[in-house]
């Protein structure tokens, strides 16, 4: 064995080593991985946050967190949550899965995948060091000009440059999986043959393409108007701060949809494999999902009803907004025959598939309730409206991400997480989850607005809040039993089989779990849908080859990525640190960040110039890899 | 003397980028004119409708984008389909959402 380079790789023993290994890796697999971690870990900080606010809130006039803490701990959870954590969780399933479901042996460019990461992982941290230095964000996650130009302090800064940076690295894992997606399928897997999760990351990839760039103006307006004294906001000189609205929410909506879509995709994959039947409605899907991410762009007004843009703006987009209820509603009706007649297996990852489509159906429900102008008047910054969003956003994108990762942990780590644990974990979050969430929609009807940080005794909303955060508690002990079930079982967990859950369907479950680095020894021949359980049905455990056994060439693993996120850092605080409120740039801090920038370029140069041909696998340790997998 | 089939098809060739080079010519004088026209009308608001200087200016920039697009950047020729794809689209988005700010949005 000693003999086989990839088993020589992975001698070298020892810490630093091994961090190297993960520094410099471009193996969409292992950035996967690193995704996974980065979310997992703000998805922490977010939810301490969470419950920081739901203690401050649980009873009348507390005084645990005021003013402005409040505000930083109610930002920070937002955007951690929204940029932070489910954002890179998606992209960790995406790099996890998507290159396995088409046959590719990696991403299209996977250079550009490690710098995506390092920019959303560097771009998390400048956010949160933000709490050590002088105070975290407080202007809301939607930022909102002037007030988070003109009133606020340095907080604001770490926002703009962290959120500028993190989104530069989702922009590029957009473009990476639309160019991976559309150029590197198996021979055969038509557009209309990839399964569904496919689908849903190459739409939201070309929503990723086309939102960001709006978040990354909106921000270097913000940067302009609050480091440099421009005025795009500040209505005294001309400036108009309603475009700042009508530009976070070009981007914002989108957004939603950029995090729903894969869960919708999950959702698509668990319930037809544990159903036993394919997904029914196929092409219908395909066409929902394209439909979904058409009107995800012509609906962003219904964030802006109270601005007062007049009768015909509001009743236009709020047609649009109700119109996108019909093509989520095929999708639940979907699932649902899929399950019908079905022999349906409640695995933990089928659980919170299932647990998805009532609550989602709720969360979509007050959707179209908000969607009518005339009743948003009443909703508007209400906790109806926190009600609606997490009911989408936890209801929907946390339960579908839930189910892929129960789902696919076996592939992605080659060993099974614990079900029955698993179960009690779905139990304790979904009726944590209704606990805390639904009586918000009744203190919202009752008056509470979002965003406040206290109520008075008499206002009768104690009840309601008391119980929302005692909900919270039920979450919370779900996702420590999470936790307990991750590192019991990456110890002593059940080892997975390629096609690990017995009846996988797509082209992942054909390969070893975890997988190797090459992914496929042979790439495969698509014949059809569910390709895995086409080849099953015809007697065979292998999907028929489209290519002869040879030597695959890999791309090198590369520290440049992670430089160059540094360099940026540098000059996100270089920039912040010039902000000096109003008086005159602080010079020294300039140069910082024109030293980053150089830096960046540099990295840029060398990238360019040197030459990487990368390396082969040759075709006997693939043999040998191969027969230690079996 | 015979013609052998790598002469037909070098001889092809050949014209095919004969014919690029004369498209290339073409198309880039008539940007260069196209350009000369917009100035052109712009000296001469004095003595015409501003609207109708707007839409001549933004008609020679929208013929002049898609000189750039179809005969400088290739998107006439083949396997360019995802890229008009991905161009239309995101023309359409962006038109859709400029549209709605010039009738809609801004007017109440």
């Amino acid at each position: 064995m000693t003999t086989s380079a990839i088993t020589v790789r992975e001698e070298k023993q020892g810490f630093l080593p091994w961090l190297w290994m993960w520094l410099t890796t471009v193996d969409h697999k292992k950035i996967g991985i690193l995704y996974l971690c980065g979310a997992g870990l703000f998805f922490l900080i977010g939810g301490i946050e969470a419950i920081l606010i739901r203690i401050q809130l649980s009873v009348p006039q507390n005084d645990f967190l005021v003013g402005s803490t409040y505000n930083q701990v109610m930002t920070m959870h937002g955007t951690t949550m929204i940029f932070l954590a489910a954002m890179p969780a998606i992209f960790a399933l995406l790099n996890a899965v998507v290159p396995l479901q088409i046959g590719a042996r990696d991403v299209a460019f996977p250079f550009l995948n490690a710098l995506g990461f390092w920019l959303f992982f560097l771009g998390g941290l400048i956010l949160n060091v933000s709490w050590f230095l002088g105070g975290a964000p407080d202007g809301g996650w939607t930022a909102y000009a002037p007030l988070s130009t003109e009133f606020l302090g340095s907080g604001m800064d770490f926002y703009i440059l962290g959120l500028q940076v993190a989104g530069a690295g989702t922009l590029m894992g957009g473009i990476n999986f639309l160019v991976t997606i559309i150029n590197m399928r198996a021979p055969g897997m038509t557009f209309m043959r990839m399964p569904l999760f496919t689908w849903t990351a190459l739409i939201t990839s070309a929503l990723i393409l086309f939102a960001f760039p709006a978040l990354t103006v909106g921000l270097f307006f913000e940067l302009f108007d609050k480091v440099f004294g421009a005025n795009f906001f500040n209505s005294v000189n001309g400036g108009n701060g309603v475009i700042w609205e009508h530009i976070f929410w070009i981007f914002g909506h989108p957004e939603v949809y950029i995090l729903i879509l894969p869960a919708f995709g999950v959702i698509s994959e668990v319930v037809p494999t544990f159903a036993k039947k394919r997904l029914f409605g196929y092409t219908s899907m395909v066409f929902a999902t394209v439909l979904i991410g058409f009107l995800a762009f012509m609906v962003w007004v219904h964030h802006m009803f109270t601005v007062g843009l007049g009768p015909m703006a509001n009743s236009l987009f709020a047609i649009a907004t109700m119109a996108i209820a019909i093509p989520t509603g095929m999708k639940i009706f979907n699932w649902m025959f899929t399950m019908w007649g079905g022999q349906v297996h409640y695995t933990t990852a089928n659980l919170f598939a299932v647990g998805f489509i009532p609550t989602f159906v709720l969360g979509g429900v007050t959707g179209v309730m908000l969607a009518v102008p005339a009743a948003d008047f009443q909703y508007h910054d209400s906790y109806f409206v926190v009600a609606h969003f997490h009911y989408v956003i936890v209801g929907g994108v946390v339960f579908g991400l839930l189910a892929g990762l129960f789902y696919w942990w076996p592939k992605m780590f080659g060993k099974f997480l614990n079900e029955k644990l698993g179960k009690v974990t779905f139990w304790f979050f979904f009726f944590g989850f209704h606990v805390t969430f639904f009586p918000q929609h009744f203190l919202g009807l009752m008056g509470m607005p979002r965003r406040y940080f206290t109520y008075l005794k008499g206002d009768g909303l104690a009840t309601g809040n008391m119980i929302s955060s005692l909900g919270a508690i039920g979450m919370a002990i779900a996702i420590i039993l999470l936790l307990i079930n991750i590192v019991m079982t990456t110890a002593n967990g059940k080892k997975a089989k390629g096609d690990a859950w017995g009846f996988g369907r797509t082209l992942e479950w054909s390969i070893p779990s975890p997988a190797p680095e090459y992914n496929f020894a042979q790439t495969p021949l698509v014949k059809g849908i569910d390709p895995l359980w086409k080849a099953k049905m015809e007697g065979s455990h292998k999907v028929t080859p489209a290519e002869p056994l040879g030597d695959i060439h890999m791309p090198s693993s590369s520290i440049l990525p992670f430089l160059m996120s540094l360099a940026l850092t540098v000059a996100s605080f270089g920039f912040i640190y010039a902000d000096q409120s109003g008086t005159a740039l602080n010079a020294g801090s300039l140069i910082f960040a024109g030293i980053g920038v150089a830096l960046l370029f540099l990295m840029m140069l060398i990238h360019s110039l040197k030459d990487d041909h990368g390396y082969h696998i040759h075709k006997h340790e693939i043999i040998e890899a191969e027969r230690e997998a079996e | 003397m015979a013609l052998n089939q790598s002469d037909i098809n070098s001889y092809l060739e050949k014209q095919k980028k004969r014919q690029e080079l004369i498209h290339y010519f073409v198309s880039f004088v008539l940007m260069i004119l196209f350009t000369v026209l917009a100035f052109v009308a712009v000296m001469l608001r004095d003595s015409i409708n501003d609207y109708l200087i707007a839409v001549f200016i933004v008609t020679m920039a929208v013929v002049q984008v898609v000189f750039q697009l179809y005969y400088f950047m290739h998107m006439k020729e083949q396997d360019h389909g995802f890229p008009t794809l991905f161009l239309y689209s995101g023309a359409a988005v962006a038109f859709l959402t400029v549209i709605s700010f010039v009738s809609i949005v801004w007017i109440s």
